[in-house]
Parts: structure tokens; sequence; C-alpha cells
């Protein structure tokens, strides 16, 4: 009865509530070592065609929010692996991502993506000309869709990353 | 006031009259003619009107200048006008915007509570023991979301096209359960439920796997699909190990069939948790390992406590009991990859009395497979299985060797082609060719 009553205890104890493994800020805060620039991008013209390569379909927004400090940028976007929406973090740094994290995962199956062992794979891969990461990366079983979800948002980041440093080169980005 | 009034009258006289005689003297002598005034007065007529005209050119000028000054005022009135109207716009832009955007995340993410998905697949076979066409599976996957940490999951099927008495096909309910994700790590489920066991019984959907039908050893020797009715637990107890455990309804013998493989196929005993007998239960538990990218293994254990149900059917066997072991891996590395499942059933021997041999149960297969881009990949499945292994005797060992390709027309569209060759240790080969499409959303 003991037993029982303290597994009951632990139990009980490890409820909470959500998914979200890390917060928008503490992403942000992890990711610069200065006190970023948030702006934003509207996605329109080009930016949707890319969108629909890449992740097969439109991103589901007319803009998107991110982080510039110098030659750094971040990114935070949802994307659906099966059924529910993953929020995924990706950092830039000249055109190289630094950084991919899990902030939320809601899918019933495939979690395993939000670990180090898996999102370490991405850091220090660029963007191919055929816009394939260039470096691979090697799924989970079980967890095709949410991989491929991962893959295609990081791709997407490097994407508009370049994007938006090709605009601020020439002097064009409207924030 | 030395002076008396009468004393200042005189010396007033004498003083002007003085200045009198000296002016009447003066004007006399430079006293100028008639023309002269007359030029002095043409010359001050001109300069007058001169200066009326400068007079009239300055009012001129500086009403000009009011007018100008008017203008401006009034346009710098416009122009801050002008301004807070754009301040006003603006932030009606803003808030159009968030509320777009707001409501395109609520259709399309965040807020999507109840979502529909499915998949189907088509089949040819080719085969010694005949052909056939087939809409093998058509499911439709409904799903609801009361809350962030509580889901409800269904799949209902319709396999073989049609459904109905006398007809082949049947309509089937493999999922319908409720997860309550009570921790980040760990969930609970309650309701009809995939056994977590092997590699298709759970992930099955046609652009998931290799071959147009799902391998021989995980349907006969699992067997998938199966489900049941219960509870359990699954989640990870550190990064890269994951658990499954449930306790559900068991499997029920169809021990008085004519046909002895029948009556000990443990394929044959899923009751599909359609008014099933459960007078005895079961317990399943997996633990697998994917802490390394593109590796996933997993070993499991099942404990039947009694295929008969109770003697069920009334032929007086009763209380056997069974185990299974299973372990399975699945890699990937770049293009290649690698499946390999061993699935074994330890029977009380009673069971022999329904089929000699049948008290074990074994199969396993290696799948190896190249996947040249992500739209072709190649494979080799070599496996056996064995139904009444325990009885060396009865012949009754189907070896069989796959070799085919996927073609991904999209990620979740594929076109399959494969070629078998089965050898039957009671020389009932049956070799051929299959063909099948397949999709998921």
């Amino acid at each position: 009865m003991k037993h029982l009553l303290f597994y009951l205890t632990l139990f009980i104890s490890q409820v909470c509530v959500g998914a979200e493994y890390i917060s928008e800020q503490a992403f942000i805060r992890q990711s610069f070592d200065n006190a970023p620039v948030m702006k934003s991008i509207w996605l329109k013209g080009d930016r949707q065609e890319v969108a629909k390569e890449m992740l097969g379909h439109r991103y589901p927004a007319l803009r998107l929010r991110y982080w510039m400090d110098g030659a750094k940028s971040a990114w935070i976007m949802n994307e659906v692996g099966k059924e529910k929406p993953i929020t995924i973090g990706v950092t830039i740094e000249g055109n190289k991502i630094e950084r991919v994290s899990i902030l939320a995962y809601r899918e019933s199956r495939g979690g395993e993506v939000r670990h180090p062992y898996f999102t370490e794979q991405f850091v220090g891969a660029g963007l191919k000309p055929n816009a394939d990461l260039g470096k691979p990366v090697d799924g989970i079983a079980g967890a095709t869709l949410s991989v491929r979800a991962v893959t295609n948002i990081s791709r997407f980041a490097l994407y508009l990353s370049e994007s938006t440093l090709g605009e601020l080169a020439v002097g064009q980005i409207s924030p | 006031m030395y002076f008396r009034k009468s004393s200042r009258h005189r010396l007033l006289k004498c003083w002007l009259l003085g200045f009198f005689v000296c002016s009447t003297s003066s004007v006399m002598a430079a006293a100028p003619d008639m023309e002269e005034i007359w030029r002095t007065v043409q010359m001050q007529s001109k300069k007058i009107e001169q200066l009326e005209n400068q007079l009239t050119e300055s009012q001129n000028r500086l009403l000009e200048a009011q007018q100008r000054l008017n203008t401006a005022s009034d346009a710098h009135a416009i122009s801050i006008k002008n301004q807070s109207v754009i301040a006003a716009t603006r932030e009606e832009l803003e808030a159009t915007i968030e509320s777009v955007e707001l409501a395109m995340e609520q259709d399309n993410i965040a807020d999507r509570n109840t979502t529909l998905g499915g998949y189907g697949e088509l089949h040819y076979n080719n085969l010694d023991k005949g052909s056939a066409v087939d809409f093998h599976r058509y499911v439709l996957f409904l799903n609801h979301q009361f809350a962030d940490n509580l889901n409800f999951y269904s799949e209902l099927e319709v396999e073989h096209s049609i459904a109905g008495e006398g007809k082949v096909g049947e309509v089937e309910l493999e999922q319908a359960f409720v997860q309550w994700d009570y921790n980040q790590s760990h969930n609970l489920k309650f309701g009809l439920f995939l056994v977590p066991l092997g590699i298709l019984n759970e992930t099955h959907e046609p652009d998931t796997f290799y071959g147009v039908e799902r391998n021989s050893i995980e349907k006969n020797i699992i067997p998938a699909t199966w489900w049941e009715a219960g509870v359990g637990f699954n989640g990870e107890l550190a990064p890269g190990w994951g658990y499954d455990v449930a306790v559900h309804s068991g499997l029920n013998l169809d021990a008085d069939n004519a046909s002895a493989s029948k009556r000990s196929s443990i394929r044959s005993a899923r009751q599909k948790v359609g008014k099933a007998t459960a007078e005895n239960f079961a317990a399943t538990a997996r633990l697998s390992f994917s802490g390394v990218p593109g590796l996933r293994v997993s070993a499991a254990f099942q404990r039947q406590t009694d295929l008969t149900q109770g003697d069920d059917d009334d032929v007086g066997v009763t209380g056997i009991g069974a185990n299974l072991y299973e372990f399975d891996l699945q890699f990937q590395r770049d293009m290649f990859a690698v499946r390999a499942l061993y699935a074994k059933w330890d029977i009380d021997s009673d069971i022999n009395q329904l089929n000699l041999g049948a008290d074990e149960q074994v199969g396993w297969y290696v799948e190896p497979s190249v996947k040249l881009n992500p739209k072709l990949g190649f494979f080799a499945r070599y496996g056996s299985y064995d139904l009444l292994a325990s009885d060396s005797a009865s012949a009754s060992e189907k070896k069989q060797l796959d070799v085919g390709l996927n073609f991904w027309v999209h990620p979740r569209v594929v076109v399959k082609l494969d070629y078998q060759k089965q050898d039957n240790e009671n020389g009932t080969d049956n070799d051929g060719f299959n063909i099948g499409m397949g999709y998921s959303f």
C-alpha cells in the first residue's frame, strides 16, 4: 500500500500540461550573445512559391517575424508533421545553420526529433543550389513525417535568411 | 518776478517790431517767380507719384506674401492631417493583418482541433495461385483534440472495397482511443489501440514501407494489423529510450474450426474487439532505443493468459497460455537502410491438441534497401516463417524472397512493383509479381 501511494504521488507530481520544451524567449536568448533586433518579412511573391516547393504548401502567414544581429538570424516557424504543428526554431549565421531547436511538439508519435542527437545533425548545413540541405540528415524510424517537417523548415529558414541578407546588402529590406 | 506786468509788455513789443523789420527785408530780397514755383510743384508731383507707385508695389508684394503664407499654413495643416490619417490607416492595416494572420493560424495550424487523414492502397497480384486486383485498404483517420494534452484518435477501414453479408471485404474500427499526455514525456491511452509490436503494426501507411503487400512474417506471426481494447502507458525513460506497457483484451483461438491450421492460427485468433470474449486478458511491454540518428532497436514481450478464453468454443481444451518474443531493428544511413525482425510464439503444449506443432510459431526477415533519390528506392527482402515449428515433420516452413522498387510520385504517394519467390516446404510455391499504388495524408 505504501508503495502504491508512493507511485501514485510520483505519478500525480509528474502531471503537467502542454508539450512546450523551450519558450520563444529562451530560444532567442540562447541564439544570440547580444540583444537582437526583431524584424518581420512579408511572405509574398517568390517567397510563397519557394515555400510551396520546399514545404509542399504555402506558408500560412502573411508576414514572418525573425530576429537579427549582424549576419546572424533566428527564425521560428510551425509545420505540421502528420496532424499537429511542430514549432521549430532555426538559427543561421553566414548562411549555415547554427542551431535547430524544437520549441513545441504536439504529434502523438515521433517526439524524438526534439533531442540533440537528432537536431545536431543540422549544424553547419547550408542550402545547395537544388534547394536540398548541404549535408545528409538521418531520420528516425517511425517519425518520418516529423523528420521531414524539421528538415523542410530548416531549408526554408536558410532560404529566407539568404533572401533577407541579400536585400539588406542592396538596401531593399522593408521591415 | 523782478519785473512788473507793464514792463514785460513793453519789452515784448520791442522784440516783435525788430523781428518784423528784419524778416521783411530778407523776403523781399529772394522771392521766386511763378515758373520756378511751377517747376517745383511739377517735381514734387512726380515724386509723389513715384512714391505712390512704390507704395502700391509694396502693398501688392505684401499681399502676395500674405497669400503665400496663408497657402503654406493651409498646406502644413493638411500635412498634419494627412499624417494623422496615415497613422490611423496604418494602425487599421496592422490590426487587419493581425486578424487575418490569427484566422490563418487558427484555420491552418494551432487550433485545428478536429483533423481528418487517411491512406489507401490498390494492389494487382499476379501469382501462381491466381491473379487479382484489389483495393485492399481504404482508411480514414478522424482525430479530435479536447485539450492540449488530451486527444482522441480513430481509424476506420474498409478492406477489399466492399463489405456485407457474403462479401469479401470488411468494415473495421482499427483504432479509437483517448490519449492523455499527462507529462511531456509520458502518455496514458485507453480505448481501442494498435498493439505496440513489430515494425508495421503501428506504422503501416503504404508510403512508409517497401513491397506491395505487407510482409508475410509480420502478417502471420505478429499478426499485423492487430488491435485490442485496454489501457496503456508509453513515453520516454531517457532521451532515446522509449517504452510501452499495455494491458488489453486477449486472443481467442478458433478452436472448433474444421481446418487445423485455422484452429491454431494466431492471426485468426484476433477478436477485433467485436463482442470479444474477455475471460482472460493479455499484457504487452516494449522497450525501444532510438538514441542514434537513423537507428531504432526494439524488444517486446507479450503474455497471453489463455488463448482459448476459458474454452470459449467448448472443445475441451483450455488454459493455453502463450508468450510472444519480438525483436526488430531499423537503421538508415544516407541512402542505405535495413530492416530486420524476429518474432516467436512460445505456446503451451496443449495447443498441439488443436494442431500438432503449433506450440512454436516463429518467423524472421531482413530487408536491405537503397534510396537513390527522394523519389526512387530499391529493396530486397528475405525471410521465413513457420506456424508449426515444433513439428519437424510438418513441412510447414515458408521461405520468401522479394525484390522490387518504390517510386514516390509525391512524398506521400507511391507506386510499387515487386517480384516474389515463395518456396514452401510442402511444395506449394507461390511465385509472381505485384503492382500497387498507395497514398496517405
